[in-house]
């Protein structure tokens, strides 16, 4: 588009051309790019000195004692709420000194409590909660001061502080009443759900980085593999029918794209996972019974770009990480049409959420470390924190002013634990 | 996020509302206590829905039931029969699940088809054409930096395995992803087998004649494959080629790994070369292993660089032709093991400014100015090692020689073998073994007389005899093999 008439404005839009095409060749050679969302550009904050945590010191039924009876809790996917715990009485943000305290953070292990196979048994979490809830509000005064809204709990369970693995029961209970005012720390993000309260924090599930460190391939392996997907797509135990499990969302994926030689889906469970998920471009993340999965997390260390299916979700650190430049996201209805969705997006765009995703911050902000790096999972949840600091004026009670309601909930909570 | 099953039929049991009992799992799962007359009522309209539905083909019921009642939230159903309906349905659930106005609502949803699942050519193309572009940018990312052309230098002649050895490496260059200049140097002139192999390989190249012919010893051919990729160096010392010159002979075997760990290198270059020093008889090798076999381990057949601990050159490791000692092979046909000579030149690389004129170009100090051995005042004598000053400085490649990417290996055929001239047959071949099977009634015109004698016999044995015409055909292939051998050996 070179205009006619003057050679001036010819050279000048040429220097401009040519200045363009450097800046965006020079941009291609760019491995990774940074990352800001809504928040800003906070994944490498460091929150030491934004706030100041307090750790209850909570006898060990509500936490050793539960693990030590099941050492499986620390494999699980729901072992943030441990690591989380160990990470705090170690973290330079711990005071011992509760009046000075921003927030303050009690160990439970709700998810603790394991069947025979490895599953969390959600029923006695509530009245664990409220135990230790009564614990805390007559031990110490800060819970009667502000009636919790100063404190945060890690739930990590399926629908959070619902308690419950199945939705709509979830649903029917809603997050305990005792929680109501506290902040949550949970896995669970879908808008305009019950169980997601509107200062909670969201974060992902644990996956054990050290596994997934042992399973890295040189990155110029080139990717191979279109659209990766290894899990159930039909639950014959609990649904059999179909259409119940992740709404009808994963048995449509397999039903229209199961002769898609584009598509490298099945329910095997391969050793090489990991390393196929390197070699792939995008690989799935459909809900289930809950619409979070560790693939998310998968799918970011490995530089796959992940493709979510699980409408109204909230993904984790969803202020500090902007999902949608990073993710593809689909909608329910739209599985059917998939691969024209796929195929269609432009390549730049390809090519700069590959960028997005090799950026090492973005993979650490994904991980729970042992010991804790900067940057991971945990400081995130600690300036997901401090963004809330200063704390409302409003929310500290005047002395003998009660919001929350003790007895509220199903009976079978009120039972003392 | 797993639901234990006994928890959910638990579930399912408890759940009390009436059309949920029309679902079949559960109607199957138990019978209704007491026959009340609605519940008597819904099993008819079940009944009804059920046959009209076999009919039809897909879920009838949840028409009736849209019709009667309603909710707030659409579904869409697809059938897997084929049939191809999209129905506007509502889910069998309450309403007042939530108070907030979620448009997700919690319970059976359709599985939704499109009619035609199957993948449509162009999105497949265009998905191909995202695939080379993200393997592109990876390959621009994590690759090699800056890919420099590869200069092969091959010094070959014209015998029966010619076509064997050029053939491979002819694929093997053109398989490189680089830039690729071909020089091909020939003893004995150029001719139009080797000039027919040079053009079907779609590369750079450059053929030219070498005035010797080639000898007979292996000694001997050394020498000369010496003097001709000399002369090869002196080409691209005259046409000023940039990249890096790889000395590929001719009937040596490359990875193509070779091809990318050789754009490390920045001057001189050394890397492992497997030797593969077999003559094809097992006795001759298995008689080897027996005098080796006196507490000392077999050497590896490898020849290279050899680096201490910390990954520093330290030696060179060459191959053991000690066990070889009493059967080397000395001309070129003998059916004893070749050896190599002490470093091949194929286990080194050079980058090609280094055979430049011009001193502009920044020569380190260890490498010898080559420019008199160019210009043939010089004789090379013990390998490429004498280019250098400091043999202790040349850069070793594939993890310190660690990684074998090429093989040598030397084969050829009886002197007085004789291969068709560019492997075309002018006139048709003789036959040694006439075909039993099919009689071939317009042949017995065409053949010379000599065999058409052969021909008239053989078919009239043949057809007298029936079973034993299997039998007799083998005799006759019997007589006819150990001939051909005696003739050949």
């Amino acid at each position: 588009p070179a205009p006619p008439t003057m050679t001036n404005r010819s050279s000048l839009s040429a220097i401009l051309l040519f200045l363009f095409f450097s800046a965006s060749s020079a941009q291609h050679n760019v491995r990774t790019e940074r990352i800001s969302g809504s928040a800003g550009d906070v994944l490498e904050d460091n929150p030491v000195g934004k706030l100041k945590v307090y750790v209850y010191e909570l006898p060990s039924k509500y936490n050793k004692k539960l693990l030590q009876k099941d050492p499986r809790c620390l494999t699980h996917m729901f072992a943030a709420e441990i690591f989380m715990h160990r990470f705090l009485l170690s973290s330079p943000v711990r005071t011992l000194n509760p009046d000075e305290a921003d927030w303050f953070y009690s160990p439970i292990y709700p998810t603790c409590d394991l069947t025979p196979t490895g599953l969390p048994l959600p029923f006695k979490s509530p009245r664990m909660m409220r135990s230790a809830i009564q614990l805390i509000s007559s031990n110490w005064p800060y819970w009667n001061k502000t009636e919790g809204a100063d404190h945060f709990f890690v739930v990590p369970h399926d629908f959070g502080a619902c308690f419950h693995y199945q939705e709509e029961k979830a649903i029917e209970r809603g997050i305990l009443p005792l929680l109501k005012r506290a902040t949550l720390v949970q896995t669970f993000g879908q808008r305009n759900h019950v169980c997601l309260d509107q200062g909670s924090i969201t974060i992902p599930p644990f996956a054990p980085p050290q596994k997934m460190q042992a399973h890295l391939i040189p990155p110029d392996v080139p990717r191979s593999i279109f659209v990766y997907f290894r899990g159930l797509f039909y639950d014959v135990n609990n649904d059999p029918e179909g259409g119940y499990y992740a709404r009808g969302a994963r048995a449509a994926v397999w039903e229209n794209f199961k002769n898609n030689p584009l598509f490298d889906i099945s329910t095997d469970h391969p050793t090489t996972y990991y390393e196929d998920m390197q070699r792939s471009i995008f690989c799935l993340c459909p809900l289930g019974w809950a619409p979070w999965s560790p693939r998310l997390v998968e799918a970011v260390v490995f530089g796959c770009i992940p493709v979510i299916i699980a409408d109204d979700i909230v993904l984790p650190f969803a202020d500090a990480i902007p999902w949608e430049e990073i993710g593809v996201f689909v909608a329910e209805k739209d599985v059917p049409e998939l691969d024209t969705i796929l195929t269609s997006i432009p390549t730049e765009v390809i090519l700069r959420k590959q960028r997005l995703l090799a950026n090492p911050s973005m993979k650490q902000a994904m991980l729970f470390p042992q010991p804790a790096q900067p940057g991971d999972a945990f400081h995130q949840i600690l300036n997901g924190l401090a963004r809330k600091l200063p704390h409302d004026g409003s929310v500290y009670l005047k002395a003998g002013e009660k919001v929350l309601n003790w007895t509220a909930g199903p009976v079978g909570d009120l039972k003392p634990w | 996020m797993k639901l234990l099953s006994a928890f959910r039929s638990s579930y399912l049991n408890r759940r009390g509302s009436t059309f949920r009992s029309l679902d079949p799992s559960s109607f199957d799962g138990g019978l209704i206590p007491k026959p009340s007359p609605s519940s008597i009522f819904w099993l008819a309209i079940h009944c009804l829905c059920c046959l009209i539905s076999l009919i039809l083909g897909f879920r009838f019921s949840h028409l009736v039931l849209f019709f009667l009642f309603s909710t707030s939230v659409t579904n869409l159903y697809t059938t897997t029969a084929g049939v191809s309906q999209l129905l506007q349905l509502k889910p069998l659930e309450k309403a007042n699940v939530t108070a907030k106005s979620s448009r997700v609502v919690v319970g059976r949803h359709g599985i939704r088809i499109r009619p035609w699942p199957h993948p449509n050519p162009i999105e497949v193309m265009r998905a191909h054409q995202l695939l080379e572009r993200v393997q592109k940018e990876q390959k621009s990312l994590y690759g090699v930096r800056s890919p420099r052309a590869v200069i092969a230098v091959t010094p070959t002649y014209v015998r029966t395995f010619q076509a064997l050895h050029l053939t491979g490496v002819m694929h093997s260059l053109m398989l490189v992803p680089y830039d690729v200049v071909w020089i091909v140097v020939e003893a004995g002139g150029k001719s139009n087998e080797t000039a027919s192999f040079v053009g079907k390989s779609r590369l750079k190249t450059i053929h030219v004649g070498f005035d010797q012919k080639m000898p007979n010893t292996w000694e001997d051919r050394g020498k000369l494959e010496s003097k001709m990729r000399i002369q090869a160096l002196r080409i691209v010392r005259e046409e000023k080629l940039d990249g890096i010159v790889v000395f590929v002979d001719d009937s040596n075997m490359h990875s193509m790994e070779l091809f990318d760990e050789i754009q490390n290198v920045r001057w001189f270059g050394a890397l492992s070369v497997g030797i593969l020093a077999h003559s094809g008889n097992a006795d001759e090798l298995s008689s080897v292993l027996k005098t080796n076999q006196e507490g000392k381990p077999l050497s590896m057949p490898i020849q290279g660089p050899s680096c201490d601990s910390s990954g520093k050159l330290v030696g060179w490791h060459v191959f053991n032709t000690q066990p070889y000692a009493t059967k080397t092979a000395v001309y070129v046909d003998d059916k004893a093991a070749v050896m190599p000579s002490k470093m091949e030149w194929s286990g080194f690389v050079l980058n090609s400014r280094l055979l430049w004129k011009e001193s502009a170009v920044d020569r380190p100090a260890w490498v010898k100015d080559v420019n008199n051995l160019l210009d043939g005042n010089e004789e090379i004598e013990d390998g490429p090692l004498s280019m250098v000053k400091d043999p202790s400085m040349v850069e070793t490649l594939g993890s310190c020689g660690r990684n074998v990417l090429l093989w040598w290996l030397r084969v050829e055929a009886r002197a007085d073998s004789n291969f068709p001239p560019g492997w075309i047959i002018k006139s048709p071949l003789d036959i040694t073994v006439p075909s039993e099977r099919t009689p071939w009634p317009d042949s017995s015109s065409k053949l010379p007389v000599v065999t058409n004698e052969e021909k008239n016999n053989q078919p009239a044995t043949e057809k007298r005899s029936g079973k034993p015409r299997g039998s007799k055909s083998k005799n006759n292939r019997g007589t006819q093999e150990p001939k051909t051998t005696r003739s050949r050996k």
